[in-house]
């Protein structure tokens, strides 16, 4: 599963980043890399872009670019 | 370059001021208060200048101490030390002393988001390895505590190197004091140990130094290390020859990218300090919090974009105009009493029509421009702009740009000179240079008075529907210039600037409440931008379109005149006596304007401008108002006789009746929609032409978009009264 398919309000952990995809790295930079928690937040019309927070920063991904991020989606009852 | 601001400071505090002692840059994530924290250090002891050679403004700012002075520098906000856009680039130069003739700061007073530590640490350790003292504010500790983050200092101390932290709440004042005691010191203070997030890389670096001839800094090696296209990797394999440094590289990166490396590194790290110094209480979700998430759904989002967007406008237009008119008013008057007080001649003309309509034409944009850049600032610092990117991006992505453009062509609205300066927040060239193409098709305060008089002139003043008719041909205007800008951005990334998409990565800020001081600055140095870079021009311009359309001067002419008003006085007397006189005056005026260079370049011109319905009144007058649209409607004036300070209804009345010699009627409706294409796509500015030509480097894109616009506006002028005629 990827950033991608999540859903709002879905917790996950982010488990591997393909960081050759051209655009991932900024991302990374702005901290969406392997072992970070993620809050998927809500996307804008048309679900593209996606708002997801890490550590309480929200970040602006396109749609396209969350394909990269592989995930494990986090029981949100923990 | 300090003038402007000197002059602010009354004289008795002058004598008090200290030289700086030392100079101190401010860095930190963007939106982290650093603005704000800046404004509260400095107060109003700030100057705008330029760095040399780089085209980035200055910002720096005094702290007066009990002992000594301090110099702050500000810069603009950033997340690593790679730096993609420009404005990043700059702030990065500034910090490691890139920029010649301007020496790296003694120090850096580190600013930290209490709320967004993840990322502000991220960039601090960074920062510790550059080896210069500093000093750590960390702001909004205020939100913090309401969020139920609390954080240890002592334990995030111990992480830090030893680097000094002082809490501070920008918005009460709190911890400010100890954070102004502290800074004088910074300078002589140590610097930090070296982070432990990452040894190997610090470790290379040092091995690779020691092999060196002319060591260099470390922070400039590890700086060459993680980006390839740094200016200090040339200098390094020269020494060291290509093979070591790649194999160096290798070594620590392996076949990722090394900015990925470093992130999963570093950020490791992060979460480790975090995981001790951060406690996260779990809180109850207030109502503000509740509601403000809820209009972040697609749907309420987008909606409360278009409302935003829609109050500023009608804010911009039900305030600015009765301030404009002002403005109109005092430059009249003012004339007038110049006029009534000088005998007629050069300078009496020189003053009112140079100086004081050049002075004018700059000035009455100042409300439109205020009061929309008093939205977006007030939209900037709460964080809302950066929400309204992400809802636009998808729409700015079907033309190759990104959200990002959004903010700049939102101020294009005002003025294009700020917004394409704004565009330095852009990553992506090819999608900044899109951008900077794409921003002056954008309706700005000076196309204004040239649609209003004609849209007055020429559409009916009838309902339709719930609407009004002009309202709706001035909205339609301004959609025709943001459909111009879109499918030009689209056209340019499609061949000139093809490339791959630009990338979207921004943090989105939460609301907050905006800071009025900052706003207050902000505000003021946009002001002082359009005024210095736009208004400067404006004025030029206006001096240069006056001499053109008073000299050469036919004397023949001022004799008729002299003859007419004797004659008038001999026959007439009281009120239709001066009416008479106003009369011969004016077509005085109009005559003496019709054989001036001006008028001479409007006949000559006149048959390129035909075929688009346009007799030599009008092409003058567009002549004139290339280097700068504002002029046009005084010219007009001027042109149609009617003298360039009369009532807009007697000017109305004439263009109404304007005839060609045939009789046939000049301002035809297929004429006047042609004629407001015209505007809504030439690019009648040398202040954006200028800027243009800063912002990209090269002479190739203002000419390019002169002609581009010229050539657009011409051929749909052109369509439109030859096909509007045979209808």
């Amino acid at each position: 599963m990827t950033l991608r398919e999540m859903q709002a309000g879905q917790k996950a952990r982010i488990e591997k980043v393909d960081a050759s995809q051209p655009g991932v790295v900024r991302l990374m930079v702005l901290g969406l890399i392997e072992g970070a928690e993620v809050l998927f937040g809500n996307a804008a019309i048309g679900g593209d872009p996606l708002e997801v927070s890490v550590f309480g920063s929200a970040i602006s991904i396109r749609k396209q670019q969350a394909g990269n991020f592989r995930v494990t989606p986090i029981d949100s009852n923990d | 370059m300090t003038d402007h601001c000197a002059a602010r400071v009354p004289v008795e505090k002058i004598k008090f001021r200290r030289r700086a002692s030392a100079t101190l840059a401010i860095i930190g994530n963007p939106n982290s208060g650093k603005s704000t924290l800046f404004n509260r250090l400095t107060g109003l002891r700030q100057t705008t200048g330029n760095y040399p050679g780089v085209t980035v403004e200055k910002h720096a700012g005094t702290v007066q101490l009990e002992s000594t002075a301090i110099e702050l520098v500000d810069l603009p906000g950033i997340y690593c030390l790679g730096g993609y856009s420009a404005d990043e680039r700059i702030a990065v130069d500034v910090i490691l002393g890139r920029i010649a003739d301007t020496p790296a700061p003694g120090g850096l007073l580190v600013v930290l988001d209490a709320t967004h530590l993840y990322q502000g640490l991220y960039l601090l350790q960074q920062l510790m390895e550059m080896q210069v003292p500093m000093i750590v504010a960390l702001t909004m500790t205020d939100v913090a505590t309401a969020n139920g983050i609390d954080i240890s200092i002592d334990v995030l101390k111990k992480h830090l190197g030893g680097i000094p932290i002082f809490p501070v709440a920008t918005t009460t004042g709190r911890g400010l004091d100890a954070l102004k005691a502290a800074l004088a010191g910074v300078v002589d203070s140590p610097p930090p140990q070296m982070p432990e997030s990452w040894p190997e890389l610090s470790q290379a670096a040092d091995r690779l130094i020691e092999q060196m001839d002319t060591p260099v800094p470390r922070i400039d090696v590890i700086q060459a290390l993680l980006h390839p296209d740094s200016v200090h990797l040339e200098i390094l394999e020269q020494q060291l020859g290509k093979p070591r440094i790649a194999e160096a590289r290798f070594t620590l990166f392996a076949d990722e990218p090394p900015q990925a490396v470093e992130a999963r590194r570093r950020y490791r790290w992060v979460r480790d300090v975090l995981g001790e110094a951060l406690q996260q209480a779990p809180i109850l979700e207030r109502f503000e919090a509740k509601a403000l998430r809820w209009l972040n759904l697609p749907w309420p989002a987008t909606l409360l974009f278009f409302t935003v967007m829609a109050l500023v406008f009608q804010a911009v237009f039900s305030w600015a105009t009765p301030l404009m008119d002002g403005i109109d008013a005092l430059a009249v008057g003012l004339s007038g009493w110049v006029s009534a007080h000088l005998p007629a001649g050069m300078v009496s003309s020189f003053i009112t029509d140079g100086v004081i309509a050049g002075v004018g034409s700059v000035l009455v944009f100042l409300p439109q421009i205020l009061i929309l850049f008093l939205f977006i600032i007030i939209l900037e610092d709460s964080g809302y702009l950066a929400r309204a990117a992400f809802l636009m991006d998808r729409v700015m992505r079907s033309v190759g740009l990104s959200g990002q453009s959004v903010i700049p062509m939102l101020s294009s609205f005002a003025c294009a000179v700020p917004a394409i300066m704004a565009t330095r927040v852009i990553s992506d060239r090819r999608a900044r240079i899109a951008t900077i193409l794409a921003a002056p098709f954008m309706t700005c305060s000076a196309r204004l008075p040239i649609y209003a008089l004609l849209i007055a002139a020429f559409v009916p003043d009838e309902s339709v529907g719930w609407m009004n008719l002009q309202g709706l041909v001035l909205l339609g205007l301004y959609m025709l210039g943001i459909l111009g800008g879109l499918t030009t951005a689209w056209m340019l990334k499609r061949t000139a600037l093809r490339g791959p998409k630009p990338d979207f990565a921004l943090a989105l800020p939460e609301f907050r409440w905006p800071n009025l001081q900052t706003v207050l600055i902000k505000l003021m140095d946009r002001i002082y931008i359009f005024l210095r870079r736009a208004g400067t021009v404006i004025f030029t311009v206006a001096i240069i379109v006056w001499a053109l359309a008073f000299f050469p001067r036919a004397s023949a002419i001022q004799t008729d005149m002299q003859t007419a008003i004797v004659q008038a006085e001999s026959t007439l007397s009281g009120e239709s006596l001066q009416q008479q006189i106003f009369q011969i005056e004016n077509e005085a005026a109009a005559a003496q304007l019709s054989q001036s260079f001006l008028g001479r370049a409007g006949r000559f011109v006149e048959p390129v401008f035909s075929p688009l319905g346009w007799d030599w009144r009008v092409s003058a007058a567009v002549i004139a108002g290339f280097p700068a649209r504002g002029v046009v409607v005084a010219v007009m004036g001027t042109i149609y006789a009617v003298g360039e300070k009369a009532e807009e209804a007697s000017l109305v009345s004439k263009l109404r009746s304007a005839t060609w010699p045939d009789g046939r009627l000049v301002f035809t409706l297929p004429m006047v929609l042609g004629l407001l294409l015209f505007y809504a796509w030439c690019l009648q500015c040398t202040a954006t032409l200028a800027v243009i030509r800063r912002e990209t480097n090269s002479w190739r894109w203002p000419i390019f978009a002169w002609t581009y616009m010229t050539v657009l506006g011409y051929t749909g002028a052109l369509l439109i009264y030859q096909i509007g005629s045979r209808l």
